[in-house]
Parts: structure tokens; sequence; C-alpha cells
């Protein structure tokens, strides 16, 4: 055991330091509503008192100094280094430590980008990485459909190439941000005479294009976060695929663990049980401090505990990075699962301790954290099952994880 | 940068579980949990002590190995596993620290080499430094100690004692002296024993830098702590191995039972609680050996509540797994059950320790 990084990244930590002393406590100016909801799940500060950064100007920065997209090329807009992971654990520490706002996550940084990377052609990398990157090119995921949702693979929307294009029917469901999104990757049915699994395509599709409907859902936050997206003869050039005819299924399987890993990231949820100690500490009840409440005390101890715990397993992780051929065992596969059901959890104990008041929402007067406490803890309720649902996650560390029998297949009645 | 065991820890704990595997089978933990087994209990101690385990904690100068407290964790990993029905908690991690840190040197020297050259063997009473039950308690005044200490580790056969009082002085007692009285506890767990020790005007010598300073005997807890933490991963690890291996083998509506959902969704909860608690043992365990008190302190009472509540949970489903199997003496999953269920409350249960974990943060005012 050796948590040591090295003396060789001395100058490299001291760097990373200097510059998030700089931006201590900037926030991002809401120059854009789609940006809304990453901050508050990422865990970026709210209420702070440093500096205002636009959002794509931010993002520019942090390419720049090499705090973000640190290992893509410089041809596709970023910051061309070599991967390091022991430098990205010292960004995301020191950006965590001083309360610097994360670069933007979401579906076109965290997925798109990594598949073009691995699949792409030359020309779709050229075209939408750089935008990407910079916050400028917005992506959703059209996956899921009314029909195919935990079985994604039976899905329907249709495409069909006519005349070198593309001509798209169907429907798509749950698709987050599409009401912000300038485009969609999206999985199609291109093969119907092949296989479930073999007969699908990756296609990206621009959101401008005619024949496409959103829909808005609303969901429990009360937020617009997911859409449905109606395709009525969408047409886009055959180029737009990525990956061959039938590969789709590989194609989004490729960086689906990556989102996975992603959804609770421990760093966030570390930043907010410290958030959720000082409310215990500010908030009172018959002028008690609640942290002087021995139930609520002995609650928030548990959680830390488990917060240790997930924190500790991703030390273990990173070290399986560093040291190839390290066995982690099932470390990997359980962070959906145990990271979401843990975020939700202590979401939820900071609206126990508050009690009434922790009913509150939205703009009220009174409510506490801008009313993140309970959109947050109905957010990680949507991640419980967005993602791959925690059941379907508990199938795959049962079967693949510790080889237990698949479920025997039911004869499909005709 | 590396987070895991060492080559060095990987094999003694290969060594240790390989042996209980082969030594310690459900049969013989039986005889001995029923008092007819002494002689494979004396066979299996004899064998584990050949792998050194009485000499890890030992600095080298006074002939032991001079290892870290990650390394026992490593040992601990693997009786916890394999219920090995050992004194080592209290002899040959919380002793040889107590002394180490709490002797002068010539205490040092009078007893630290006879643990390494297994001369001597001590158990150790700290019960009421954590939080005394009933009238428990001891005093100590011109070198005599009276009164009762209870739930004390590895007294069985020792030839020393080291116990503490309410405030952290420890004590050094002869076990065969005239005026201790030693009553052996009947526990829910037969794989180690446990004591009510009663003195009446006993010989003593206090650890000279105990005197006035009870920071020795909270760094004695904390090792303690993360050994019983670590005891507990290897009983919990056990656990769902046999879960998942039944599950595959018993069959009932046609089908092997690992193949319902019910069943497997209690098997992966079992696993995604745990796989992140070696992580976290560890982690304590490095701390410990490495770094400033405070955070290793912290880190040591969260893998103790933490593990503790991840073990209760895994005991239950994993008897659930095995139906009324689970609930014989005939398959002896229950020896796993109780040694998880004693480890969660010796040394502070989680809800103490939690308190604990909540002053050194300074929640509590
Ligand atoms: C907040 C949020 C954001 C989302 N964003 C997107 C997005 O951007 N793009 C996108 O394409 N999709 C998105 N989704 C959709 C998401 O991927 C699906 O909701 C999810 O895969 C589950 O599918 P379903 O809703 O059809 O539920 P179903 O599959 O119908 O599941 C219903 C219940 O049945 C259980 N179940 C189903 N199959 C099994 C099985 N084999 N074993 C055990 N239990 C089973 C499930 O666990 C669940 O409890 C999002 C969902 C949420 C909640």
């Amino acid at each position: 055991m050796n948590l040591e990084f090295g003396s060789e990244y001395d100058d490299f930590t001291k760097e990373v330091e200097k510059f998030c002393k700089e931006f201590s406590g900037a926030t991002i100016t809401k120059d854009d509503k789609k940006f809304e909801m990453h901050d508050a799940l990422s865990g970026n500060a709210s209420n702070s008192s440093g500096k205002s950064v636009g959002r794509s100007e931010w993002q520019k920065i942090l390419i720049e100094k090499g705090f973000f997209a640190r290992s893509i090329p410089k041809e596709y807009g970023g910051f061309g280094g070599e991967p390091d992971i022991i430098k990205s654990r010292i960004i995301a520490g020191a950006f965590a430590k001083y309360k610097v706002p994360n670069a933007m996550g979401g579906q076109g940084i965290d997925m798109l980008v990594p598949t073009l990377l691995e699949w792409g052609t030359e020309e779709q990398k050229q075209q939408y990485i750089e935008s990407t990157l910079l916050g400028k090119t917005i992506w959703c995921q059209g996956y899921s459909e009314p029909n195919a949702g935990s079985d994604l693979a039976s899905l329907q929307t249709k495409g069909e190439l006519v005349d070198g294009n593309w001509v798209i029917n169907g429907q798509k469901i749950w698709t987050s941000t599409a009401q912000f999104s300038q485009m969609m990757f999206c999985l199609v049915r291109t093969e119907p005479q092949a296989s479930k699994h073999a007969g699908i395509s990756f296609i990206l599709i621009p959101m401008d294009t005619p024949g496409i409907e959103i829909r808005p859902l609303v969901d429990m936050t009360l937020k617009a976060g997911f859409n449905e997206v109606f395709f009525d003869n969408v047409t886009v050039p055959e180029e737009n695929i990525v990956g061959k005819r039938g590969e789709g299924w590989s194609v989004a399987n490729s960086v689906l663990g990556h989102e996975r890993g992603s959804l609770a990231n421990p760093n966030a949820t570390l930043n907010r049980l410290n958030t959720l100690i000082n409310l215990m500490k500010e908030e009172t009840i018959d002028g008690r401090r609640l942290i002087d409440v021995a139930s609520y005390r002995d609650r928030l101890l548990q959680i830390q505990g488990k917060v240790l715990a997930v924190q500790a397993n991703s030390l273990r992780l990173l070290s399986a990075k560093i040291n190839p051929g390290q066995n982690v065992k099932l470390g990997g596969m359980i962070q959906k699962l145990v990271g979401t059901e843990l975020r939700h959890e202590l979401e939820g104990l900071a609206i126990d301790i508050m009690g009434e008041l922790g009913t509150l929402y939205e703009d009220d007067p009174n409510v506490r954290g801008g009313g993140s406490w309970q959109f947050t803890y109905m957010y990680f309720l949507g991640l419980i099952i967005g993602g791959g649902t925690n059941q379907i996650q508990k199938n795959i560390i049962s079967e693949r994880g510790l080889g237990m029998p698949r479920e025997p297949k039911v004869q499909v009645e005709v | 940068m590396y987070f895991g065991l060492s080559e060095e820890q990987e094999s003694i704990q290969d060594f240790v579980k390989k042996f209980l595997d082969d030594n310690a089978t459900v049969d013989e933990i039986r005889k001995i949990a029923n008092g007819e087994g002494e002689e494979i209990e004396n066979n299996i101690f004899e064998g584990i002590l050949n792998l050194g385990i009485n000499t890890l904690l030992v600095p080298e100068e006074h002939r032991g190995l001079g290892a870290g407290l990650l390394h026992a964790v490593a040992v601990a990993q693997s009786l916890g596993s394999g219920i090995g029905p050992i004194p080592f908690v209290g002899s040959y991690v919380m002793a040889p620290i107590a002394i180490n840190l709490g002797g002068s040197e010539d205490q040092k020297k009078n007893y630290l080499p006879k643990i390494a050259d297994n001369a001597i063997r001590f158990g150790v009473g700290m019960s009421e430094f954590v939080g005394a039950r009933e009238d428990a308690g001891i005093e100590f005044s011109k070198n005599k100690l009276n009164g009762r200490s209870l739930f004390v580790l590895d007294a069985e056969k020792s030839d020393f004692l080291i116990l503490s009082d309410k405030s952290g002085g420890l004590f050094v007692i002869d076990s065969n002296a005239k005026g201790v009285v030693m009553n052996k506890l009947t526990t829910v767990d037969k794989t180690r024993t446990f004591h009510e020790i009663l003195l009446k005007n006993v010989d003593a010598e206090i650890l000279e830098k105990t005197l006035d300073n009870n920071e020795i005997a909270k760094k004695v807890i904390d090792a303690g702590r993360i050994i019983l933490s670590a005891d507990t991963l290897g009983a919990s690890e056990a656990m769902v191995e046999k879960a998942v291996t039944y599950s595959k083998e018993r069959k009932q509506f046609n089908r092997t039972i690992g193949s319902f959902q019910a069943v497997k969704h209690m098997c992966a909860e079992m696993a995604a609680d745990l796989e992140p608690c070696y992580s976290l043992v560890w982690q304590a365990a490095h701390s410990y050996d490495t770094e400033e008190i405070s955070s290793s302190r912290l880190l040591a009472c969260q893998s103790k509540s933490h593990i503790s509540e991840v073990a209760k949970m895994i005991s239950k489903k994993a008897t659930e797994v095995h139906g009324g199997m689970g609930f014989t003496d005939l398959l002896g999953l229950h020896y796993w059950f109780k040694r998880i269920g004693l480890n969660r409350q010796i040394l502070g249960a989680p809800e103490i320790v939690r308190e604990e974990a909540a002053e050194l943060q300074g929640f509590n005012q």
C-alpha cells in the first residue's frame, strides 16, 4: 500500500493548487438553462462568493490549462497531453478542495466524445469534438423507446437508406436535455432482417432537422428533465453513421460502462456530505443544533461510513488503472448501484432532519439550499432508474460478477 | 501509488486461509465449539503460529518482524473467513502494540522478545475503557489491582494479561497470580474465548507511559477495531461465497435457485455492499501505519461501524439463501453468523464508535 503520488507530481500539484486558489468559490454564470441541472448534480458550490465566468469561457480556460479534456488530441480541441490518471486525480482533488466549479459533463462530453474517439471517422472527429468540449454543441442520447427500456435491444425506431440519406421514423422517450440540444446520438434499427442486437446502427441527428418533434416530459422534480422525441421521415446524410451498419450495439456499449461510473461520482458525494454537515451545524430545533440531536447525528455518521467506503473503493479503482493487472474484483461493477443509492439516502437525510422545513421547495423564501435537497433527492431516484435500473445492475453483478446462472428464456407466445 | 495488499501480505493471507481450509473444517470447528477438540485446537494454533503471526507486530529490535497493521489485517481477514479458532487480536495485535507504545525500555525488553519467541502470550481486557457495563472496572493503587474486567480477549491459557482501567491506564499482571479469578464467559461465538477476570489485591505493574496518558490506550483500541473489522470482512466474504456456491448447486422447480432473481439480487446486494469495505478497512490500516492520528482514528471508527452494519445484513441474507439448511448446525453457517455478531459488539458497538467518530470531528458540543 502506498498512497503517495510521487515527487514527480509535486510541481504539477502546485500548479493546479495555484489555479484553484485563484478561482476558489467561482460560479458559472447561468448563461443557459441547460447547465442548471449539471451544476446541482456535480456538487458544484452554490451561493459562493468567488469569480463569475461564462460556461464556454470556463471550458476554454480549463482546456488551455490541461485541467479538462487533458488527453484529447489538440487537433480535436483537447489539451493534447499524455493520459495520466494521477494528474486527473490531482485535478479533481484540488477542484473539490478549493470549491472550484467542475468542467461541464453531460452526455456529449462523457459519452459521445469517447465514442467518436474510438469509432468516429476523421471528419466526424473534426466536426463535433471541439464544439462539444466547449459546451457549444449539446448532445442528447436517443436510446430508450416506449417499448424498449431495460430491454433496450428491442428498439424499433426505423432507419432506411434512401438515395444516400438515412430516413428515420419512430419515437424515443426519456431523452434528457433534448429540448436544449443541437444534436442527438441515436440508436436506430437499420437491418430489420438481422437478429435483435445485430440490426442496430448508431446515427448522429441534428435536432433542427425537419420532421423532429420534441415534447417535453415534466418529471417528478417538476422540471422538464426529459422529453419524447418523434421522428417523421427525418432525413440525415449517410455519413452520419458512427461505425458500420449493424454495429450500433457495440458502439453504444463501448461507453456505457463509462456513463455508469460517472452517474455516482464519489467526489460529488463527498462535497454533498460536507454541505450536509454544515447544514446540521446551522439549522436548529428548539434552539438545539441538529447535529447535537443524537439520532440525527447517528444517521449522519452512518452515511459518512458509506461515503468513506466508496471513496476508498474509488482509490482502489484508480490504483488498478495505474497498476495494470491489479484485480479489483467487483469494484467497478458496483459503482452505479452503490453510488446512486448512497446519494439518494444522503439527500434524503437532509430532508428528514429538517422536518417540516425539509418539505419546502422551489422558490419558497424559507427553502434551504435553493431547494437542492429535495431536487437532488428526487433526481437520484431518477438515476437509480436511469442508466440501467439498479435491478438490472444487480442482474449484471450476480451474473457477470458472481457467475450465477442467467434467467431461463421464456417461450415467446405466438 | 498502489492501493491494495502487497504480494507479501497476500501470501501470508493465502497461507493462513489454506491452512484453515485444510485443518479447520466445520466438523473440526464443531468439535472445538462443543468442547471436545482440545487437541485439534492446539494443532491449528501451532500450525498458524508456525507462519509467524506472533511476530508480526513486534519490532525488529525485539526479534519480531516489525510489520505494519496492514499485515495483521491480511491475516485477520483469513482468520475471519476460516473462523480461525485461535487467539489473535488480543495476543498478537493489541498486546505487542500496547507494550511497544506504553512500555518503558525495560518492559519492552522484558516482554516483546518473548512474544516473538512464543515463550509467553498475553490476553487483553480493555472493555471498560470503551464503555463499562454493570459495575465492571479496575482500580490500581500501591502496585495492586482490584476489581472486575469483562470480555477480556484471548485470556484462556495466557501467561499475562494487559488490563485497562476506565481512564486508559494499562496494567500487566500474571494470569496465574494470586488473587486472579478467571471465569470463561459463554457467548454465542464458540470459536474464540472471552473471560470475566476478578482481581483481589493482585500484583501489577503499569505500562509506564500510560500513566496519565490515555492516548496509548486509544491507539491500542484503534488497532483492535481495525483488526476486528478485518476479521468481519473475511467472515462476510466467506458467507457471500458460500451463498453464491450453494445457489448454483441447489435446485427447486427444476432450476438452480441461483437463477431466481430474488436469490440473485440478494447475492448482488451482499457483494455490492461488501466490495467497498475491503478498501475502507485497508485504508484504515494503512493510515494507522503512516498517518497522523486524527484521520486514522476516524477511519478506525468508521470501518468498525460500517463493516459491522454491512456484515449484519450479509449474515442474515446469506443464511436466507441457504433455506432451512442455513439454519442448521449441520451446515455450520451459524459459526460465521455468530463470529460477525460478536465482533460487532466488542471494543465498541456501531452506535458507540459512531459517537466517538462524531466527537473526533467536533460534531457534538
Ligand atoms: C432521469 C432519467 C434520465 C434518462 N435519460 C435518458 C436519456 O437521456 N436517453 C435515453 O435513451 N434514456 C434515458 N432514460 C431512460 C432509462 O434508460 C430507462 O428508463 C431505463 O433503462 C429503464 O427502462 P424503462 O423506463 O422502460 O423501465 P422498464 O424496463 O419497463 O422497467 C420497469 C421495472 O422493471 C424492472 N425490470 C425490467 N427488466 C428487468 C429484468 N430483466 N430484471 C429485473 N427487473 C427488470 C426494472 O428494474 C424496473 O424496476 C432516462 C431515465 C431516467 C429516469
